[in-house]
């Protein structure tokens, strides 16, 4: 897990005139699982598109195992694509779809081990006994094990899977998320995922990296980019996040609506203006006399698990997810712990999200919708 | 009653105008109404029954008089000699098979090339191409092969130009010392199966670009990145992908060319002159020619028929994976 395999040096690429990749930098470790995250447009199927080979940047060096690989075509780089949506030969059966690349293999691989490393990768994905069907007659999650057969059956040193799921429906979906983690650690290959899918990108990742108008803002695992997030932009596509403007008075102690609070964060100048990130499950309502600030309640939805309630703070609305209900226009007191507390430095992102004024019942379904991804580059 | 309604003429004319509408609509109705919901109940078939009208007038008809007239004699009864006298006629069988073949296989090697680069270029400059190739179309056909008639001629502006360079002259010049030779004027063009060929060639190549290229560009870009992804060369891609793929184009390709190229009567006419008579002569002959007999003519006509249908479901048979693959 701790040798670099692929490193992209200042790598940029414009379409057209228009910057897609702005000087990336990015270290890929072997084995590991990496996720590209962010949302339409960010630039992440672009970099898997250089890292496969199927662009060049057009400034900026691609390294692959310590050599630079930017002139290397797709078909020399042991690196191979789970694609979108699926792009299985639909003219071979389903053996002959995963056989493809063993067969233009030279030196030649003898029927027989063609074979058996066929039946390897098909039970790898669990559809053996499915060699001659062909593949039009199988299901759109059936369809995707094959194209992820086809790619590992080559045993490539990196895999690149590119919103691989868009097309599963959830539950589908996350059958699969755990399949294909499943499936990287039993081949332990480096897979590179693409996804705007933050809870996907969550869940499988060992590194996640967060992309935004063709610029990393962050690297980190999982738990640091959800904890941790280094602006607005990541805290808010990063699970929900109410983001408020504040003031860090000195070590541990951070100002905002003309009240201190305690917080574990420390490191910034006195007086700093800064971005306070509060989660919505790490507020504690309480009765109003006891809470650190107060407001009104605007609006509530039951979400199963927990409520989420809008809360009305001097005309900023918070998120706040809890399991006991307060009713619309109820008065309440809020607490917040000190480990509750995420600081970040003022960004080019500060102000434009955090406030929950236009949160609506809609609001989830329509984050979830993975009909935009993929297409950002044409 | 009627009569009363009508006898004032002058007033009754103006009377109906004023309210014809009323009787004109409820007479129109009680017609159209019934078509009407005839028409709404089968929508989509219905827009369909003029052809099926027109084809089974123009087309199954007459399919039905042809097999009517190969098994009967001029008498009216029935017989088999229509068919036992064909064997005279095997050679030009064998001819318009030959010929059709030879041209179908030249207009893929020609027009598989031009259909694959064509479904590379941008979608502006497809359409460019597209109708350059389509443009010769809008040219009367017969024209077109009167055209070649002219540059194919004995004295025709290739022979002419040949001459002019003084490519005759060198020929003979070469053959200066033989007294057995008899000096040439021009090369032989017109009136040779090459020229033929060469007509069919011409009229038929677009038919064979056309349905390759549009199947072609419909192969998803994602496909052919999947195959080089797996390690193919762009050759490997083009043998092992991209051309099983577009297999179904190279069908309707080679139908859409053999089919009128093995029955083409014009070309051989004009182009092969008399002596190279093709299966299509032949059958006219037997209906418009000095050879009238139109048993004899609906006879071949039936066996070419086979032979076409034939080789058609046999093409089919070999593409039919890779049909439904484009279907998909």
């Amino acid at each position: 897990m701790s040798k670099e395999l692929i490193r992209l040096v200042e790598c940029r690429k414009e379409f057209d005139g228009e910057v897609v990749l702005d000087s990336i930098n990015l270290a890929i470790k072997d084995k590991e699982f990496l996720t590209l995250l962010g949302p339409s447009g960010c630039g992440k199927t672009t970099t898997l598109r250089i890292i496969g080979g199927f662009l060049k940047p057009d400034s900026g060096k691609v390294i692959f195992d310590g050599v630079k690989i930017n002139d290397v075509p797709p078909h020399k780089r042991k690196i191979n694509t789970v694609f979108q949506k699926y792009a299985l030969f639909t003219h071979l059966n389903v053996f002959e779809n995963i056989a493809f690349g063993l067969r233009i293999q030279r030196p030649k691989l003898s029927e027989k081990e063609i074979t058996r490393r066929v039946q390897e990768a098909l039970e790898l994905v669990a559809l053996k006994g499915y060699e001659k069907r062909s593949v039009s007659q199988l299901s759109g999650g059936q369809q995707q094990r094959i194209a992820i057969a086809r790619a590992i059956v080559n045993r490539p040193q990196v895999l690149l899977l590119d919103e691989p799921l868009g097309a599963l429906d959830l539950k589908l979906r996350k059958d699969m998320q755990r399949e294909l983690k499943q499936i990287q650690q039993q081949v332990g290959i480096t897979f590179i995922y693409v996804t705007h899918d933050q809870e996907e990108a969550l869940t499988m990742s060992d590194t996640v990296v967060v992309m935004n108008k063709g610029e990393i803002q962050q690297i980190g695992t999982p738990v640091d980019i959800y904890n941790e997030p280094n602006n607005a932009f990541v805290a808010d596509f990063i699970g929900e996040s109410n983001i408020i403007d504040g003031i860090m008075v000195s070590d541990h102690l951070v100002r905002m609506y003309g009240r201190n609070f305690p917080c574990l964060d420390e490191g910034f100048a006195p007086n700093e203006s800064i971005d306070v990130v509060v989660r919505p499950e790490d507020i504690d309502i309480v009765p109003v006399e006891q809470g650190q600030i107060t407001g009104t309640v605007t609006d509530v939805t039951f979400k199963g698990m927990q409520y989420d309630i809008i809360v009305d703070f001097q005309g900023f609305k918070w998120l706040i997810q809890t399991t006991d209900h307060s009713p619309v226009g109820a008065k309440i007191g809020v607490k917040i712990d000190p480990d509750g507390f995420h600081i970040m430095k003022k960004s080019e992102y500060s102000g434009l999200y955090g406030d929950y004024s236009s949160y609506s019942a809609e609001y989830d379904e329509l984050s979830a919708d993975p009909g935009d991804g993929g297409q950002e580059d044409e | 009653m009627t009569s009363f309604r009508l006898t004032p003429v002058t007033e009754g004319r103006r009377m109906n105008r004023s309210s014809a509408p009323a009787g004109f609509k409820e007479r129109v109705a009680s017609v159209w109404l019934p078509v009407k919901s005839f028409l709404e109940r089968y929508r989509r078939q219905s827009f369909a029954y003029p052809y099926v009208l027109w084809m089974a007038l123009f087309v199954v008809i007459p399919i039905i008089l042809i097999g009517v007239y190969a098994f009967t004699s001029a008498e009216g009864g029935f017989t088999l000699e229509n068919f036992s006298g064909i064997t005279n006629y095997i050679p030009v069988f064998g001819r318009s098979l030959w010929l059709a073949l030879v041209a179908t296989a030249i207009c893929f090697i020609i027009g598989y090339p031009v259909a694959l680069a064509i479904s590379r270029m941008d979608a502006k400059a497809q359409r460019i191409m597209l109708m350059l190739i389509m443009l010769p179309m809008w040219i009367n056909f017969l024209l077109r092969t009167y055209a070649w008639m002219s540059l194919l001629e004995n004295t025709g502006l290739i022979n002419r130009m040949l001459a002019a360079i003084g490519v005759f002259d060198w020929i003979n010049a070469m053959h200066s010392g033989n007294p057995n030779y008899t000096p040439i004027t021009h090369f032989q063009l017109i009136n040779t199966n090459g020229a033929v060929v060469l007509g069919m060639v011409y009229n038929y190549l677009p038919f064979m670009i056309l349905p390759i290229q549009s199947v072609i560009v419909k192969i998803d870009p994602f496909v052919i990145e999947a195959a080089q992804d797996l390690g193919a060369s762009s050759r490997t891609v083009f043998r092992k992908v991209i051309f099983p793929l577009s297999l179904s184009g190279v069908i309707s390709g080679i139908t859409m060319v053999f089919v009128p190229s093995v029955s083409t009567f014009v070309i051989s006419r004009l182009l092969g002159g008399s002596t190279n008579m093709l299966l299509g002569d032949l059958i006219e002959m037997q209906f418009m020619g000095a050879a009238y007999n139109p048993h004899l003519g609906s006879a071949i006509s039936l066996i070419m028929m086979a032979i076409v249908v034939i080789c058609m479901s046999v093409m089919n048979k070999f593409g039919e994976g890779e049909e439904q693959a484009v279907v998909m």
